[in-house]
């Protein structure tokens, strides 16, 4: 089965590159690496990625396996995850870490922000109801902080809630006592990191892979 | 870099007089500094000091010089030597002269903001150069270059080097060197052909100028200058990317100009340059600036291993970094080797590990050191670069100085064009025809032009004044229509400006956040690029080199917590310093509280919505702030001793205290059980001893414990446990549900915050602060400590 679907045709190709704005050499570089990750198979599954061993030492690493399987990346418009993933698939998500190019207006400026940050708001919150509350976010921190050590754990928790107060009072202003705040929504999200330049930090140069010289995954 | 210096003047008139009166005093004392300074260099001197001091005998009887005969004079009552100490009064006369234009400069705020204070002071040198010529005694040749290249220009390079933002320079090193390197040559050689082509050009009497000297010339002349550039772009705040492209390639074209200055400097006297002479030169310039990094580098490993061991000698730390820096430095000068590379490399390399191990007080004395020495340092030079072309000698041809300064531009120009265009095939953020123009017009020549000149043997260099005319008239033009212009155009063509927001722990947070996930995605693409070499040197960092540089347990916190701690640190100063909790400081989010964030549990049955809330961390520190605060005070009263600081409990108890927090945890959830009392009140304990702690005259009458307290004995023998704590407890309540999540009230006893310090008996820090014994018994207690 999956090996006469091995060659893809330059039509379907040029159709993803469209859709995902990749060059035709990016796809071609990237289809390979597929398949050396998902052992030439048409679908590649969490055990895949999960066999990378330089992922080993990322403290991000569960957080970012997930973000493959999660549907809200897939560009559907639901919550959920899948349990294997096709080759356009993976271009998508791979498609949030596009450069930005040279000259682009504002208005697609401000869109590719929107959407390099929905990826990582996406990344935050697990439960997909659309904001990150406050134990969500803790537990972000505490991933991020948890080759740490010891020491990490409970400063963890003091920074989550220090960051929680600053979205808060950015966002809201003052608050009554008996007001509470539910979490931080993609909008606040959007407005504490307006001075973060992401849309030119997040990003991958695909053009020098080599796939051919790389060692599959040990 | 410059420390700007800001008078509160209480009244529009009352600050006039006092400006005029300031400048009267400059005036006078400028004039009596020319007059000193050239009358120093006449060499009727030493004539003058002898009859001065014999003139000051009360009986006579001093011609008998000749013999030897012991005649009794009269006791020298008062005698005037200046020879005895002629050399360091002249060094601090130029000090204070230089020192107190800066500070004049900001009293005429209008004059500030359109000319660059590189200009003034250059005016400024001037002036003073022509006084002295006017006086009529010779100007002493102040910018010698052993002076400038020893002392003048290592403080300079070492603020900058140390102070260097490291991420944006290692993320844009690909352009930086390409600037530096391949800019600086195409400059030199550019320039120095040209340059060589008009003066073969008959009619301009120029035709003695060989090849050789040409390129010399072109290559001394043709490097971006960090101090100019420090000084320009200083005041304009452009954006990061910008200052740091030009400022990093001021900073490695060091090396460039190096080589080529001893290339050409060597040959000039053979004449011509085989091909072999050319590989021969860049093999050096491999050698001169990767050796020049090597020993920075290494004196750099050495300053921090020293910052290891001084935890009990805190007041001589800041004397090791400037010293390993310094000997860095004149290491790499001494087998020729870039010294400014050493030293940016020192300084870089031993940051991170030194920063980790000295203290707070020793990191505040580097800082303004650093910026102090760097600030005079910048200031005479910049004096003596004006009293320097009033001293000349000068050689002016219209010819050759007008076509050097055309052709500096142009081929700035050209080659930042050139060079951007290959650049940006290979950057993402690319460079826009903006940030080109600023990278050119912000090359900016300096002192180390003109001292390279002036090292030029004036017999195997016959135009050598011609040069150093023309070199002063190209620092001239870039510094003084450069410089002036610079800031006006930055502002008509909207360049982006230095974002002032202070960074937050959000964007902290996602910054960290960012690079994992990019690591991540670059091993799942299998591509090695930035993040993923960036993330296996930090772990080889860490793993080896901060286990060996730093000392105790601090080598394994993370970035993200140093981050923070620095931030609540910095929060709780403010706080203190702002007078108490009832005006919290901006940063800290006063409307929003803890309780608007938790999910809602239990309302709590203390009502202390009133009251301001704080992180618990937030409150630790306030606690261990106030304590130390009035503990110092205490100590300050006591005695003044030269080699040794109070020992600052606050410090160092504070890095334990965070590493040992974790002990605390279990200890403090069963304390509050019993600490917790309930009740609103008003005006807390805490916030009123943080009112009383700002209010200067209230320290002298603190006692720390009054009647009216529950104290805590604490026996230090017996073993570690809650049960071995006697309290009088006022109102115990037991019920008091003090789960974690609430956490964050002001317990706003005493006790409440005696019973956490008593569980950090294993704290050293905090037993300092609990066994004080407080002011003598014989002080009046006015009043007392706590209501």
């Amino acid at each position: 089965m999956g090996a006469s679907q091995s060659v893809r045709t330059e039509h379907e190709f040029q159709d993803v590159a469209d859709r995902t704005g990749f060059s035709l050499e990016q796809i071609g570089n990237l289809n390979k690496r597929f398949r050396q990750l998902s052992k030439n198979e048409e679908t590649l599954s969490r055990q895949d990625l999960a066999s990378i061993s330089a992922l080993d030492n990322n403290p991000l690493r569960a957080q970012i396996i997930n973000a493959f399987f999660d549907k809200r990346n897939l560009r559907e418009n639901e919550a959920g995850t899948v349990q294997v993933i096709g080759f356009e698939e993976f271009l998508m998500v791979m498609s949030h870490f596009r450069p930005a190019a040279m000259h682009i207006t504002e208005e697609e400026r401000e869109k590719l922000r929107r959407e390099k940050l929905r990826f990582v708001f996406n990344m935050h919150d697990t439960d997909s109801d659309g904001t990150i509350t406050l134990e969500e976010y803790r537990r972000a921190v505490e991933e991020l902080l948890s080759k740490a050590g010891t020491i990490g754990q409970e400063t963890a928790k003091a920074i989550a809630d220090a960051a929680m107060l600053e979205v808060a009072s950015t966002t809201r202003g003052k608050m009554e006592p008996d007001e509470f705040y539910e979490g931080i929504t993609f909008e606040n999200f959007l407005q504490i990191l307006k001075t973060f330049d992401i849309e030119t930090r997040m990003h991958i140069r695909f053009l020098n892979m080599d796939t051919a010289t790389m060692r599959c995954g040990k | 870099m410059s420390v700007r210096v800001v008078l509160h003047s209480p009244s529009g008139s009352r600050s006039f007089l006092e400006r005029g009166l300031l400048l009267l005093v400059m005036l006078i004392f400028l004039e009596g500094t020319v007059l000193t300074l050239g009358a120093a260099s006449s060499p009727d001197i030493s004539a003058q000091d002898n009859t001065g001091g014999h003139d000051h005998r009360g009986i006579a009887g001093s011609h008998d010089h000749t013999n030897y005969t012991y005649t009794k004079k009269a006791f020298p009552v008062l005698s005037l030597d200046y020879h005895h100490i002629q050399v360091p009064f002249e060094i601090s006369l130029w000090v204070l002269l230089a020192s107190l234009m800066k500070l004049g400069f900001h009293l005429i705020p209008r004059l500030s903001s359109i000319v660059p204070e590189s200009c003034l002071l250059i005016v400024v040198g001037l002036l003073v150069g022509g006084l002295i010529k006017l006086a009529g005694e010779e100007v002493p040749p102040v910018l010698d270059s052993n002076l400038f290249f020893l002392c003048l220009l290592p403080p300079i390079i070492l603020d900058a080097g140390y102070f260097l933002p490291i991420r944006p320079f290692m993320e844009n090193i690909g352009t930086i060197l390409m600037f530096a390197v391949v800019g600086t040559l195409w400059n030199a050689f550019f320039v120095g052909g040209l340059l060589y082509a008009v003066c073969q050009i008959e009619g301009t009497y120029l035709s003695q100028v060989e090849l050789l000297p040409c390129l010399l010339f072109g290559s001394i002349i043709s490097a971006v200058d960090p101090v100019a550039v420090l000084a320009v772009f200083e005041e304009i705040h452009i954006n990061e990317l910008l200052h740091i492209l030009v400022f990093g390639e001021s900073l490695l074209n060091d090396a460039v100009t190096v080589v080529l200055y001893h290339l050409f400097e060597e040959y000039s006297g053979a004449g011509e340059v085989t091909p072999m002479d050319v590989v021969l030169g860049v093999i050096c310039f491999l050698i001169v600036s990767l050796g020049g990094i090597a020993v920075g580098a290494i004196y750099g490993i050495l300053a921090a291993f020293t910052s290891r061991f001084t935890s009990h000698t805190r007041v001589i730390e800041p004397l090791f970094m400037f010293v390993y820096s310094y000997m860095a430095y004149l290491s790499a000068e001494m087998f020729h080797l870039s010294g400014i590379m050493a030293l940016i490399a020192c300084g870089a390399v031993m940051r991170p590990y030194v920063e980790a191990n000295i203290s707070h007080k020793s990191h505040t004395t580097v800082k303004y050191f650093l910026k102090m020495w760097s600030s005079v340092s910048e200031t005479l030079i910049f004096i003596f670069l004006g009293v320097a072309t009033v001293a000349g000698p000068h050689a002016w041809n219209w010819t050759f100085v007008s076509v050097t300064v055309i052709l500096c531009l142009v081929s700035r120009v050209i080659g930042v064009v050139g060079l951007t265009f290959i650049i940006n095939k290979f950057r993402i953020v690319k460079l826009t025809t903006k940030d080109q123009f600023i990278v050119a017009y912000g090359g900016l020549r300096g002192a180390i032009a003109f001292s390279l000149g002036y090292l030029l043997d004036k017999d195997l260099f016959p135009m050598r004044t011609m040069f150093l005319t023309a070199i002063i008239t190209e620092i001239f033009f870039t510094v003084f229509v450069q410089g002036m212009t610079i800031k006006p155009l930055v502002d008509l063509l909207a360049v982006k400006k230095k974002q002032e927001a202070k960074r937050s722990i959000n964007e902290e947070i996602h910054t960290q956040f960012l690079d994992h996930l990019l690591t991540g995605i670059e091993d799942i693409c299998g591509h090695y690029g930035h993040h993923h070499w960036k993330d296996k040197l930090n772990r080889f960092n860490k793993k080896y080199i901060k286990k060996c540089l730093i000392a105790g347990e601090r080598y394994k916190e993370p970035q993200l917590i140093a981050f923070y701690h620095k931030m609540e640190f910095k929060q709780a100063i403010e706080l203190v310093e702002s007078g108490g909790g009832v005006k919290l400081p901006s940063a800290v989010p006063s409307q929003v509280s803890m309780q608007n964030i938790q999910p809602k549990k239990l309302p709590p049955p203390v009502a202390e919505r009133a009251l301001p809330q704080f992180t618990k961390g937030r409150e630790e520190e306030i606690r261990k702030i106030l304590r130390s605060n009035l503990q110092k005070t205490r100590q300050r009263l006591r005695s003044y001793n030269r080699h040794t600081l109070v020992a600052d409990p606050f410090e160092d108890g504070w890095n334990d205290f965070l590493l040992k927090k974790q002990r605390l945890i279990e200890l403090e959830k069963k304390m509050s059980n019993y600490l917790t009392v309930p009740g609103a009140i008003p005006d807390s304990p805490t916030m009123c001893r943080a009112r009383l702690a700002s209010d200067p005259n209230a320290f002298y009458n603190i006692k720390a414990s009054s009647d009216g307290v529950p104290t805590i004995q604490v026996d230090l023998a017996s073993p570690q446990s809650p049960d071995s704590v006697n309290m009088l407890n006022e109102e115990g309540r037991e019920g008091a549900d003090r789960d974690e999540d609430q956490g964050l009230m002001m317990k706003p006893a005493g006790k409440g915050e005696k019973g956490e310090e008593e569980g950090g008996n294993k704290n050293p820090g905090l037993m300092r602060c609990l066994s004080d014994p407080g002011p003598s018994n014989e002080d009046e207690e006015d009043e007392p400590f706590l209501p």
